[in-house]
Protein backbone atom coordinates (compact mmCIF):
# COMPACT_ATOMS: atom_id res chain seq x y z
CA UNK A 1 0.00 0.00 0.00
CA UNK A 2 2.67 2.45 1.04
CA UNK A 3 4.74 1.48 -1.97
CA UNK A 4 1.95 2.35 -4.34
CA UNK A 5 1.49 5.66 -2.66
CA UNK A 6 5.13 6.68 -2.97
CA UNK A 7 5.13 5.64 -6.59
CA UNK A 8 2.15 7.83 -7.25
CA UNK A 9 3.71 10.75 -5.42
CA UNK A 10 6.90 10.37 -7.43
CA UNK A 11 4.99 10.36 -10.67
CA UNK A 12 3.09 13.41 -9.57
CA UNK A 13 6.24 15.33 -8.73
CA UNK A 14 7.83 14.40 -12.05
CA UNK A 15 4.80 15.79 -13.86
CA UNK A 16 4.85 18.96 -11.89
CA UNK A 17 8.56 19.45 -12.60
CA UNK A 18 7.79 19.25 -16.31
CA UNK A 19 4.94 21.72 -15.83
CA UNK A 20 7.21 24.12 -14.00
CA UNK A 21 9.88 23.82 -16.71
CA UNK A 22 7.36 24.73 -19.41
CA UNK A 23 5.96 27.64 -17.40
CA UNK A 24 9.39 28.97 -16.50
CA UNK A 25 10.48 28.71 -20.12
CA UNK A 26 7.63 30.98 -21.21
CA UNK A 27 8.29 33.33 -18.30
CA UNK A 28 11.91 33.53 -19.48
CA UNK A 29 10.80 34.62 -22.93
CA UNK A 30 8.73 37.44 -21.45
CA UNK A 31 11.39 38.60 -19.01
CA UNK A 32 14.58 38.11 -21.03
CA UNK A 33 14.02 40.85 -23.66
CA UNK A 34 13.57 43.49 -20.99
CA UNK A 35 16.53 42.36 -18.89
CA UNK A 36 18.63 42.20 -22.05
CA UNK A 37 17.68 45.68 -23.11
CA UNK A 38 18.31 47.19 -19.67
CA UNK A 39 21.71 45.51 -19.52
CA UNK A 40 22.69 46.83 -22.93
CA UNK A 41 21.49 50.35 -22.25
CA UNK A 42 24.50 50.86 -19.97
CA UNK A 43 27.03 49.94 -22.66
CA UNK A 44 28.58 52.06 -25.37
CA UNK A 45 27.18 51.10 -28.78
CA UNK A 46 30.42 49.38 -29.79
CA UNK A 47 30.10 47.01 -26.88
CA UNK A 48 26.42 46.31 -27.62
CA UNK A 49 27.45 45.11 -31.06
CA UNK A 50 30.25 42.86 -29.87
CA UNK A 51 29.23 41.44 -26.52
CA UNK A 52 25.51 41.77 -25.88
CA UNK A 53 25.30 39.03 -23.33
CA UNK A 54 27.97 40.08 -20.85
CA UNK A 55 27.48 42.65 -18.15
CA UNK A 56 28.60 46.16 -19.16
CA UNK A 57 32.41 46.43 -18.99
CA UNK A 58 32.66 50.08 -19.81
CA UNK A 59 29.69 51.08 -17.68
CA UNK A 60 28.31 54.33 -19.08
CA UNK A 61 25.33 56.59 -18.67
CA UNK A 62 25.99 58.31 -22.01
CA UNK A 63 23.00 56.68 -23.66
CA UNK A 64 20.76 58.10 -20.99
CA UNK A 65 22.14 61.62 -21.10
CA UNK A 66 21.81 61.37 -24.88
CA UNK A 67 18.17 60.30 -24.58
CA UNK A 68 17.39 63.08 -22.13
CA UNK A 69 19.31 65.91 -23.76
CA UNK A 70 19.34 65.30 -27.50
CA UNK A 71 16.08 63.36 -27.79
CA UNK A 72 14.11 65.31 -25.20
CA UNK A 73 12.45 62.22 -23.91
CA UNK A 74 10.99 64.10 -20.95
CA UNK A 75 8.95 66.38 -23.20
CA UNK A 76 7.49 63.37 -24.95
CA UNK A 77 6.66 61.87 -21.59
CA UNK A 78 4.81 65.03 -20.68
CA UNK A 79 2.93 65.01 -24.02
CA UNK A 80 1.97 61.38 -23.55
CA UNK A 81 0.78 61.92 -19.99
CA UNK A 82 -1.36 64.87 -21.05
CA UNK A 83 -2.93 62.91 -23.90
CA UNK A 84 -3.43 59.56 -22.20
CA UNK A 85 -4.43 61.13 -18.88
CA UNK A 86 -7.17 63.20 -20.49
CA UNK A 87 -8.37 60.26 -22.56
CA UNK A 88 -8.60 58.07 -19.46
CA UNK A 89 -10.47 60.61 -17.33
CA UNK A 90 -12.86 61.53 -20.13
CA UNK A 91 -13.63 57.91 -20.98
CA UNK A 92 -14.21 56.99 -17.33
CA UNK A 93 -16.69 59.79 -16.74
CA UNK A 94 -18.48 59.69 -20.09
CA UNK A 95 -18.80 55.90 -20.19
CA UNK A 96 -20.20 55.82 -16.64
CA UNK A 97 -22.75 58.46 -17.62
CA UNK A 98 -23.76 56.69 -20.80
CA UNK A 99 -24.00 53.34 -19.07
CA UNK A 100 -26.11 54.95 -16.35
CA UNK A 101 -28.47 56.44 -18.92
CA UNK A 102 -28.74 53.18 -20.85
CA UNK A 103 -29.34 50.91 -17.85
CA UNK A 104 -31.64 53.11 -15.75
CA UNK A 105 -33.88 54.82 -18.25
CA UNK A 106 -36.40 53.44 -20.69
CA UNK A 107 -36.85 55.46 -23.84
CA UNK A 108 -37.57 55.18 -27.52
CA UNK A 109 -34.56 54.23 -29.58
CA UNK A 110 -32.70 52.74 -26.63
CA UNK A 111 -32.18 49.43 -28.41
CA UNK A 112 -31.01 51.26 -31.48
CA UNK A 113 -28.39 53.24 -29.56
CA UNK A 114 -27.30 50.09 -27.78
CA UNK A 115 -26.78 48.21 -31.01
CA UNK A 116 -24.96 51.20 -32.48
CA UNK A 117 -22.52 51.11 -29.59
CA UNK A 118 -21.98 47.37 -29.90
CA UNK A 119 -21.45 47.57 -33.65
CA UNK A 120 -18.89 50.35 -33.29
CA UNK A 121 -16.62 47.81 -31.57
CA UNK A 122 -16.06 46.53 -35.08
CA UNK A 123 -14.72 49.86 -36.38
CA UNK A 124 -10.95 49.71 -36.50
CA UNK A 125 -9.08 53.03 -36.25
CA UNK A 126 -8.20 52.66 -39.94
CA UNK A 127 -11.79 53.10 -41.04
CA UNK A 128 -12.32 56.49 -39.41
CA UNK A 129 -8.90 58.09 -39.41
CA UNK A 130 -8.94 59.79 -42.83
CA UNK A 131 -12.11 61.88 -42.27
CA UNK A 132 -11.01 62.60 -38.70
CA UNK A 133 -7.64 63.79 -39.98
CA UNK A 134 -9.45 66.04 -42.46
CA UNK A 135 -11.62 67.41 -39.68
CA UNK A 136 -8.61 68.14 -37.49
CA UNK A 137 -6.90 69.97 -40.35
CA UNK A 138 -10.02 72.09 -40.82
CA UNK A 139 -10.22 72.93 -37.14
CA UNK A 140 -6.51 73.69 -36.98
CA UNK A 141 -5.98 71.12 -34.25
CA UNK A 142 -3.18 69.15 -35.89
CA UNK A 143 -0.07 68.78 -33.73
CA UNK A 144 -2.18 69.65 -30.68
CA UNK A 145 -2.93 67.05 -28.01
CA UNK A 146 -6.66 67.46 -28.64
CA UNK A 147 -6.28 65.96 -32.13
CA UNK A 148 -5.25 62.65 -30.56
CA UNK A 149 -7.47 62.91 -27.48
CA UNK A 150 -10.82 63.32 -29.24
CA UNK A 151 -10.64 60.32 -31.61
CA UNK A 152 -9.14 58.13 -28.88
CA UNK A 153 -11.95 59.03 -26.46
CA UNK A 154 -14.56 58.26 -29.11
CA UNK A 155 -12.79 55.02 -30.01
CA UNK A 156 -12.56 53.79 -26.41
CA UNK A 157 -16.06 54.83 -25.33
CA UNK A 158 -17.89 51.89 -26.87
CA UNK A 159 -15.84 49.24 -25.08
CA UNK A 160 -15.92 51.19 -21.80
CA UNK A 161 -19.67 51.76 -21.93
CA UNK A 162 -20.33 48.08 -22.52
CA UNK A 163 -18.13 47.10 -19.55
CA UNK A 164 -19.80 49.70 -17.32
CA UNK A 165 -23.28 48.64 -18.41
CA UNK A 166 -22.54 45.08 -17.42
CA UNK A 167 -21.52 46.33 -14.01
CA UNK A 168 -24.39 48.77 -13.46
CA UNK A 169 -27.01 46.17 -14.40
CA UNK A 170 -25.87 44.14 -11.43
CA UNK A 171 -26.26 46.95 -8.91
CA UNK A 172 -29.52 46.72 -6.95
CA UNK A 173 -31.93 49.59 -7.55
CA UNK A 174 -33.11 49.73 -3.92
CA UNK A 175 -30.28 51.91 -2.74
CA UNK A 176 -30.89 54.50 -5.42
CA UNK A 177 -34.61 54.52 -4.69
CA UNK A 178 -33.97 54.93 -0.99
CA UNK A 179 -31.74 57.89 -1.74
CA UNK A 180 -34.49 59.35 -3.91
CA UNK A 181 -36.97 58.98 -1.03
CA UNK A 182 -34.58 60.95 1.13
CA UNK A 183 -34.74 63.72 -1.44
CA UNK A 184 -31.65 63.13 -3.59
CA UNK A 185 -31.89 64.17 -7.22
CA UNK A 186 -30.63 62.10 -10.14
CA UNK A 187 -27.25 63.81 -10.36
CA UNK A 188 -26.77 63.29 -6.62
CA UNK A 189 -27.63 59.61 -7.02
CA UNK A 190 -25.08 59.34 -9.83
CA UNK A 191 -22.19 61.07 -8.06
CA UNK A 192 -23.03 59.80 -4.58
CA UNK A 193 -23.98 56.19 -5.23
CA UNK A 194 -23.22 55.01 -8.76
CA UNK A 195 -19.72 56.47 -9.11
CA UNK A 196 -18.35 55.23 -5.75
CA UNK A 197 -19.92 51.77 -6.16
CA UNK A 198 -18.56 51.21 -9.64
CA UNK A 199 -15.00 52.09 -8.70
CA UNK A 200 -13.63 48.55 -9.31
CA UNK A 201 -14.81 48.29 -12.90
CA UNK A 202 -13.98 51.93 -13.53
CA UNK A 203 -10.42 51.17 -12.48
CA UNK A 204 -10.22 48.31 -14.94
CA UNK A 205 -11.63 50.52 -17.70
CA UNK A 206 -9.19 53.30 -16.79
CA UNK A 207 -6.13 51.06 -16.85
CA UNK A 208 -6.96 49.57 -20.24
CA UNK A 209 -7.84 52.97 -21.69
CA UNK A 210 -4.58 54.43 -20.52
CA UNK A 211 -2.55 51.55 -21.95
CA UNK A 212 -4.28 51.62 -25.31
CA UNK A 213 -3.98 55.35 -25.64
CA UNK A 214 -0.33 55.39 -24.52
CA UNK A 215 0.58 52.62 -26.93
CA UNK A 216 -1.47 53.74 -29.93
CA UNK A 217 1.23 54.57 -32.46
CA UNK A 218 -1.17 54.81 -35.41
CA UNK A 219 -3.19 57.84 -34.26
CA UNK A 220 -0.11 59.55 -32.83
CA UNK A 221 1.81 59.20 -36.09
CA UNK A 222 -1.00 60.68 -38.13
CA UNK A 223 -2.05 63.58 -35.94
CA UNK A 224 1.25 64.77 -34.50
CA UNK A 225 3.94 65.75 -36.99
CA UNK A 226 6.03 68.14 -34.89
CA UNK A 227 8.91 66.63 -33.02
CA UNK A 228 8.45 68.66 -29.84
CA UNK A 229 4.81 67.54 -29.68
CA UNK A 230 5.55 63.83 -30.13
CA UNK A 231 4.07 61.45 -27.57
CA UNK A 232 6.28 58.59 -26.44
CA UNK A 233 5.41 56.00 -29.09
CA UNK A 234 5.88 58.46 -31.95
CA UNK A 235 9.25 59.56 -30.56
CA UNK A 236 10.35 55.95 -30.23
CA UNK A 237 9.38 55.29 -33.83
CA UNK A 238 11.40 58.31 -34.91
CA UNK A 239 14.45 57.23 -32.91
CA UNK A 240 14.15 53.81 -34.50
CA UNK A 241 14.05 55.15 -38.05
CA UNK A 242 16.61 57.96 -37.69
CA UNK A 243 19.12 56.63 -35.19
CA UNK A 244 18.71 52.94 -36.00
CA UNK A 245 22.46 52.36 -35.86
CA UNK A 246 22.93 53.86 -32.41
CA UNK A 247 22.15 50.65 -30.53
CA UNK A 248 22.98 52.11 -27.14
CA UNK A 249 20.56 54.99 -27.59
CA UNK A 250 17.84 52.63 -28.76
CA UNK A 251 18.34 50.40 -25.74
CA UNK A 252 18.26 53.29 -23.30
CA UNK A 253 15.13 54.86 -24.80
CA UNK A 254 13.31 51.54 -24.72
CA UNK A 255 14.33 51.16 -21.08
CA UNK A 256 13.18 54.66 -20.22
CA UNK A 257 9.82 53.99 -21.78
CA UNK A 258 9.25 50.42 -20.64
CA UNK A 259 10.42 50.49 -17.04
CA UNK A 260 8.04 53.11 -15.58
CA UNK A 261 5.11 51.35 -17.23
CA UNK A 262 6.24 48.00 -15.82
CA UNK A 263 6.58 49.52 -12.34
CA UNK A 264 3.12 51.07 -12.48
CA UNK A 265 1.75 47.78 -13.78
CA UNK A 266 3.24 45.74 -10.95
CA UNK A 267 1.96 48.33 -8.50
CA UNK A 268 -1.58 48.41 -9.91
CA UNK A 269 -1.78 44.76 -10.83
CA UNK A 270 -4.05 43.79 -7.93
CA UNK A 271 -6.50 46.45 -9.02
CA UNK A 272 -6.65 45.06 -12.54
CA UNK A 273 -7.40 41.56 -11.27
CA UNK A 274 -9.89 42.86 -8.69
CA UNK A 275 -11.66 44.92 -11.31
CA UNK A 276 -11.92 41.98 -13.66
CA UNK A 277 -13.20 39.72 -10.86
CA UNK A 278 -15.77 42.22 -9.58
CA UNK A 279 -17.03 42.79 -13.09
CA UNK A 280 -17.29 39.08 -13.71
CA UNK A 281 -19.24 38.39 -10.50
CA UNK A 282 -21.59 41.35 -10.61
CA UNK A 283 -22.11 41.38 -14.36
CA UNK B 1 -40.02 56.52 -9.90
CA UNK B 2 -36.61 58.02 -9.72
CA UNK B 3 -36.06 57.56 -13.41
CA UNK B 4 -39.46 58.77 -14.63
CA UNK B 5 -38.31 62.25 -15.63
CA UNK B 6 -36.54 62.03 -18.94
CA UNK B 7 -34.69 65.31 -18.95
CA UNK B 8 -31.59 64.13 -17.03
CA UNK B 9 -31.34 61.26 -19.49
CA UNK B 10 -30.27 63.64 -22.22
CA UNK B 11 -27.65 65.21 -19.99
CA UNK B 12 -26.14 61.80 -19.26
CA UNK B 13 -26.33 60.36 -22.73
CA UNK B 14 -25.58 63.28 -25.01
CA UNK B 15 -21.97 64.28 -24.20
CA UNK B 16 -20.55 60.84 -24.84
CA UNK B 17 -22.85 59.98 -27.68
CA UNK B 18 -22.18 63.26 -29.49
CA UNK B 19 -18.45 62.56 -29.34
CA UNK B 20 -19.06 59.14 -30.82
CA UNK B 21 -21.28 60.60 -33.53
CA UNK B 22 -18.73 63.20 -34.55
CA UNK B 23 -15.54 61.19 -34.28
CA UNK B 24 -16.71 57.66 -34.96
CA UNK B 25 -19.98 57.23 -36.85
CA UNK B 26 -19.81 60.25 -39.12
CA UNK B 27 -16.16 59.60 -40.18
CA UNK B 28 -17.04 55.97 -40.72
CA UNK B 29 -19.79 56.87 -43.20
CA UNK B 30 -17.69 59.60 -44.78
CA UNK B 31 -14.92 57.09 -45.29
CA UNK B 32 -17.27 54.83 -47.23
CA UNK B 33 -18.32 57.75 -49.46
CA UNK B 34 -14.69 58.83 -49.93
CA UNK B 35 -13.80 55.46 -51.34
CA UNK B 36 -15.99 56.18 -54.39
CA UNK B 37 -14.28 59.46 -55.25
CA UNK B 38 -10.91 60.46 -56.60
CA UNK B 39 -9.24 62.46 -53.84
CA UNK B 40 -5.75 63.80 -54.10
CA UNK B 41 -5.80 66.23 -51.17
CA UNK B 42 -7.31 65.97 -47.72
CA UNK B 43 -8.98 69.37 -47.80
CA UNK B 44 -11.11 70.43 -50.74
CA UNK B 45 -9.80 73.62 -52.34
CA UNK B 46 -12.47 76.18 -53.22
CA UNK B 47 -13.97 75.40 -56.59
CA UNK B 48 -12.31 72.00 -56.70
CA UNK B 49 -14.53 69.01 -57.31
CA UNK B 50 -13.65 65.44 -56.64
CA UNK B 51 -14.30 63.15 -59.54
CA UNK B 52 -16.74 60.33 -58.94
CA UNK B 53 -14.94 57.09 -59.59
CA UNK B 54 -17.63 54.58 -58.82
CA UNK B 55 -16.16 51.19 -58.14
CA UNK B 56 -12.72 51.86 -59.61
CA UNK B 57 -10.97 51.69 -56.25
CA UNK B 58 -12.59 48.38 -55.50
CA UNK B 59 -11.63 47.00 -58.89
CA UNK B 60 -8.10 48.06 -58.09
CA UNK B 61 -8.25 45.95 -54.94
CA UNK B 62 -8.43 42.89 -57.20
CA UNK B 63 -5.64 43.86 -59.56
CA UNK B 64 -3.08 45.42 -57.18
CA UNK B 65 -0.42 42.75 -56.53
CA UNK B 66 0.73 44.47 -53.35
CA UNK B 67 -2.66 44.41 -51.69
CA UNK B 68 -2.82 40.71 -52.48
CA UNK B 69 0.31 40.24 -50.39
CA UNK B 70 -1.20 42.33 -47.59
CA UNK B 71 -4.44 40.35 -47.63
CA UNK B 72 -2.64 37.01 -47.68
CA UNK B 73 -0.37 38.11 -44.84
CA UNK B 74 -3.31 39.29 -42.75
CA UNK B 75 -5.15 36.02 -43.25
CA UNK B 76 -2.03 34.00 -42.51
CA UNK B 77 -1.76 36.05 -39.34
CA UNK B 78 -5.32 35.11 -38.36
CA UNK B 79 -4.52 31.43 -38.66
CA UNK B 80 -1.33 31.87 -36.70
CA UNK B 81 -3.07 33.79 -33.91
CA UNK B 82 -5.59 31.00 -33.41
CA UNK B 83 -2.91 28.30 -33.25
CA UNK B 84 -0.20 30.15 -31.37
CA UNK B 85 -1.82 32.93 -29.34
CA UNK B 86 -4.98 31.16 -28.23
CA UNK B 87 -3.35 27.73 -28.28
CA UNK B 88 -0.31 28.65 -26.20
CA UNK B 89 -2.47 30.76 -23.88
CA UNK B 90 -4.76 27.79 -23.30
CA UNK B 91 -1.93 25.38 -22.56
CA UNK B 92 -0.27 27.86 -20.21
CA UNK B 93 -3.54 28.64 -18.43
CA UNK B 94 -4.28 24.94 -17.87
CA UNK B 95 -0.74 24.28 -16.65
CA UNK B 96 -0.84 27.25 -14.28
CA UNK B 97 -4.15 26.06 -12.90
CA UNK B 98 -2.51 22.69 -12.06
CA UNK B 99 0.23 24.15 -9.92
CA UNK B 100 -0.07 25.41 -6.38
CA UNK B 101 2.85 27.78 -5.99
CA UNK B 102 3.76 30.73 -8.13
CA UNK B 103 0.42 31.27 -9.90
CA UNK B 104 0.60 34.96 -9.08
CA UNK B 105 4.16 35.21 -10.36
CA UNK B 106 3.38 33.66 -13.74
CA UNK B 107 0.28 35.77 -14.14
CA UNK B 108 2.27 38.94 -13.53
CA UNK B 109 5.16 37.99 -15.78
CA UNK B 110 3.11 36.70 -18.72
CA UNK B 111 1.28 40.01 -18.90
CA UNK B 112 4.50 42.05 -19.28
CA UNK B 113 4.55 42.33 -23.09
CA UNK B 114 0.99 43.68 -23.16
CA UNK B 115 1.65 46.66 -20.96
CA UNK B 116 4.78 47.57 -22.89
CA UNK B 117 3.99 49.48 -26.05
CA UNK B 118 4.26 47.58 -29.29
CA UNK B 119 6.63 50.29 -30.48
CA UNK B 120 9.09 49.51 -27.69
CA UNK B 121 8.80 45.77 -28.34
CA UNK B 122 9.37 46.45 -32.02
CA UNK B 123 12.58 48.28 -31.19
CA UNK B 124 13.80 45.43 -29.02
CA UNK B 125 13.19 42.92 -31.81
CA UNK B 126 14.87 45.22 -34.27
CA UNK B 127 17.93 45.04 -32.06
CA UNK B 128 17.60 41.25 -31.96
CA UNK B 129 17.37 40.90 -35.74
CA UNK B 130 20.02 43.40 -36.81
CA UNK B 131 22.50 41.91 -39.27
CA UNK B 132 25.51 43.73 -37.85
CA UNK B 133 25.85 42.83 -34.21
CA UNK B 134 22.21 42.01 -33.55
CA UNK B 135 21.54 39.69 -30.64
CA UNK B 136 20.72 36.64 -32.75
CA UNK B 137 23.75 37.00 -34.99
CA UNK B 138 26.01 37.36 -31.98
CA UNK B 139 24.52 34.15 -30.66
CA UNK B 140 25.33 32.45 -33.98
CA UNK B 141 28.84 33.86 -33.86
CA UNK B 142 29.34 32.40 -30.40
CA UNK B 143 28.31 29.04 -31.88
CA UNK B 144 30.73 29.52 -34.80
CA UNK B 145 27.99 29.89 -37.37
CA UNK B 146 27.67 32.37 -40.18
CA UNK B 147 25.47 35.42 -39.54
CA UNK B 148 21.99 35.26 -41.02
CA UNK B 149 19.97 38.07 -42.57
CA UNK B 150 16.93 37.66 -40.35
CA UNK B 151 14.81 40.04 -42.40
CA UNK B 152 15.55 38.51 -45.82
CA UNK B 153 12.45 38.35 -48.05
CA UNK B 154 11.87 34.62 -47.60
CA UNK B 155 11.80 34.62 -43.81
CA UNK B 156 10.84 38.22 -43.00
CA UNK B 157 7.16 37.42 -42.53
CA UNK B 158 7.87 34.71 -39.97
CA UNK B 159 10.34 36.89 -38.11
CA UNK B 160 7.82 39.74 -37.88
CA UNK B 161 5.05 37.36 -36.83
CA UNK B 162 7.01 36.06 -33.86
CA UNK B 163 6.84 39.26 -31.76
CA UNK B 164 3.24 39.92 -32.83
CA UNK B 165 2.16 36.47 -31.67
CA UNK B 166 4.35 36.38 -28.59
CA UNK B 167 3.32 39.76 -27.23
CA UNK B 168 -0.39 39.00 -26.93
CA UNK B 169 -0.33 35.49 -25.49
CA UNK B 170 -0.50 36.91 -21.96
CA UNK B 171 -3.75 38.70 -22.66
CA UNK B 172 -5.63 35.55 -23.64
CA UNK B 173 -3.85 33.68 -20.87
CA UNK B 174 -5.38 35.98 -18.24
CA UNK B 175 -8.85 35.74 -19.78
CA UNK B 176 -8.66 31.94 -19.86
CA UNK B 177 -7.26 31.69 -16.35
CA UNK B 178 -10.20 33.73 -15.05
CA UNK B 179 -12.51 31.37 -16.94
CA UNK B 180 -10.75 28.33 -15.46
CA UNK B 181 -11.18 29.68 -11.92
CA UNK B 182 -14.93 29.81 -12.48
CA UNK B 183 -15.12 26.06 -13.11
CA UNK B 184 -16.02 24.46 -9.80
CA UNK B 185 -13.52 22.07 -8.22
CA UNK B 186 -16.32 19.60 -7.52
CA UNK B 187 -16.49 18.62 -11.17
CA UNK B 188 -12.82 17.72 -11.26
CA UNK B 189 -13.04 15.92 -7.94
CA UNK B 190 -15.94 13.82 -9.12
CA UNK B 191 -14.07 13.00 -12.32
CA UNK B 192 -10.90 11.95 -10.52
CA UNK B 193 -12.89 9.74 -8.14
CA UNK B 194 -14.31 8.05 -11.22
CA UNK B 195 -10.75 7.45 -12.35
CA UNK B 196 -10.40 10.13 -14.96
CA UNK B 197 -6.80 11.23 -15.44
CA UNK B 198 -5.77 14.88 -15.42
CA UNK B 199 -5.07 14.70 -19.12
CA UNK B 200 -8.53 13.36 -19.90
CA UNK B 201 -10.09 15.94 -17.60
CA UNK B 202 -8.74 18.69 -19.83
CA UNK B 203 -10.53 17.22 -22.84
CA UNK B 204 -13.77 16.15 -21.21
CA UNK B 205 -14.27 18.91 -18.65
CA UNK B 206 -12.09 21.95 -19.23
CA UNK B 207 -12.52 22.42 -22.97
CA UNK B 208 -16.31 21.95 -23.05
CA UNK B 209 -16.86 24.19 -20.01
CA UNK B 210 -14.46 26.81 -21.30
CA UNK B 211 -16.04 26.88 -24.74
CA UNK B 212 -17.54 30.35 -24.41
CA UNK B 213 -14.27 31.84 -23.19
CA UNK B 214 -12.22 30.12 -25.89
CA UNK B 215 -14.66 31.41 -28.46
CA UNK B 216 -14.30 34.97 -27.18
CA UNK B 217 -10.52 34.64 -27.36
CA UNK B 218 -10.60 33.28 -30.91
CA UNK B 219 -12.86 36.12 -32.06
CA UNK B 220 -10.66 38.72 -30.38
CA UNK B 221 -7.51 37.15 -31.83
CA UNK B 222 -8.84 36.92 -35.36
CA UNK B 223 -10.21 40.45 -35.48
CA UNK B 224 -7.05 41.65 -33.72
CA UNK B 225 -4.97 40.15 -36.53
CA UNK B 226 -6.65 42.58 -38.93
CA UNK B 227 -5.61 45.52 -36.75
CA UNK B 228 -1.89 44.71 -36.68
CA UNK B 229 0.07 47.88 -37.31
CA UNK B 230 2.69 49.05 -34.80
CA UNK B 231 5.04 46.08 -34.71
CA UNK B 232 5.53 45.58 -38.45
CA UNK B 233 5.72 49.34 -38.92
CA UNK B 234 8.62 49.61 -36.48
CA UNK B 235 10.50 46.42 -37.36
CA UNK B 236 10.06 46.47 -41.14
CA UNK B 237 8.78 49.93 -42.15
CA UNK B 238 6.68 50.10 -45.32
CA UNK B 239 6.57 46.38 -45.78
CA UNK B 240 10.33 46.10 -46.25
CA UNK B 241 11.86 44.12 -47.90
CA UNK B 242 10.03 44.65 -51.20
CA UNK B 243 6.61 44.92 -49.61
CA UNK B 244 6.53 41.27 -48.55
CA UNK B 245 5.68 42.09 -44.94
CA UNK B 246 2.77 44.42 -45.62
CA UNK B 247 -0.36 43.87 -43.58
CA UNK B 248 -3.69 45.50 -44.42
CA UNK B 249 -3.14 48.15 -41.77
CA UNK B 250 0.39 49.10 -42.79
CA UNK B 251 -0.51 49.10 -46.47
CA UNK B 252 -3.48 51.37 -45.82
CA UNK B 253 -1.23 53.77 -43.91
CA UNK B 254 1.40 53.79 -46.63
CA UNK B 255 -1.12 54.37 -49.42
CA UNK B 256 -2.88 57.17 -47.58
CA UNK B 257 -0.20 59.06 -45.74
CA UNK B 258 3.03 58.44 -47.63
CA UNK B 259 1.84 57.93 -51.19
CA UNK B 260 -1.17 60.25 -50.85
CA UNK B 261 -3.64 57.94 -52.53
CA UNK B 262 -6.37 58.89 -50.08
CA UNK B 263 -9.40 57.37 -51.77
CA UNK B 264 -7.64 54.06 -52.29
CA UNK B 265 -6.65 54.12 -48.62
CA UNK B 266 -10.31 54.61 -47.73
CA UNK B 267 -11.25 51.61 -49.85
CA UNK B 268 -8.62 49.48 -48.06
CA UNK B 269 -9.95 50.67 -44.70
CA UNK B 270 -13.43 49.62 -45.77
CA UNK B 271 -12.08 46.26 -46.84
CA UNK B 272 -10.61 45.79 -43.35
CA UNK B 273 -14.03 46.48 -41.79
CA UNK B 274 -15.77 44.04 -44.14
CA UNK B 275 -13.20 41.33 -43.44
CA UNK B 276 -13.61 41.95 -39.71
CA UNK B 277 -17.38 41.53 -39.80
CA UNK B 278 -17.28 38.48 -42.08
CA UNK B 279 -14.57 36.74 -40.09
CA UNK B 280 -16.31 37.42 -36.77
CA UNK B 281 -19.53 35.99 -38.21
CA UNK B 282 -17.76 32.90 -39.50
CA UNK B 283 -16.02 32.19 -36.19
CA UNK B 284 -19.26 32.49 -34.26
CA UNK B 285 -21.03 30.22 -36.80
CA UNK B 286 -18.32 27.59 -36.56
CA UNK B 287 -17.70 27.71 -32.84
CA UNK B 288 -21.28 28.40 -31.69
CA UNK B 289 -20.38 29.99 -28.34
CA UNK B 290 -23.92 29.82 -26.98
CA UNK B 291 -24.70 26.26 -27.97
CA UNK B 292 -25.27 23.87 -25.13
CA UNK B 293 -23.13 20.83 -25.29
Amino acid sequence: MSQIKTKKEKKFSAVSIVIYIVLIFWAATTVFPFVWVINNSFKPSREVVNSTFSLPRGFTLDNYTNAFNKQNILISYKNSLIISGSVTVAVMILSAMMAFALTRYHFKGKNFIHSLIVSSLMFPAFSTIIPVFKMMTHMGLLNKPLSVILPQVAGNLSFATIVMMGFLRGLPLEMEEAAYMEGACVSKVFTGIIMPLSRPSMTAVAIFCFLWSYNDLFTQLIMIRKRTKFPISALLNEISSKYGTDYGLMASSVTLIAIPVLMVYIFLQKHIMKGVKAGAIKG
Amino acid sequence: MLYKKKLPLLAFLLPGFTLMLVFLYEPFLENIINSFYDMNTFAKMPGQEWKFLGLDNFKKLFSDPKIRIAIINSFKMMGLTIIFQVGIAFVLAVLVSFIKRGQQFFRTVYFFPIVISATAIGLIFKLFYNYNGGMLNQLLKALDRKPVNWLAPDIAFIMVSIPILWSYVGFYFVIMLTGLCDISDDVYEAASIDGCSKFKQVFYITIPLLRGVICTCVTLAVTGALKVFDLPWVIVPKGAPQGVTHFLGTYMYEQTFTIGNIDYGSAIALLIVVFGIVVAQITSRILKPDANL
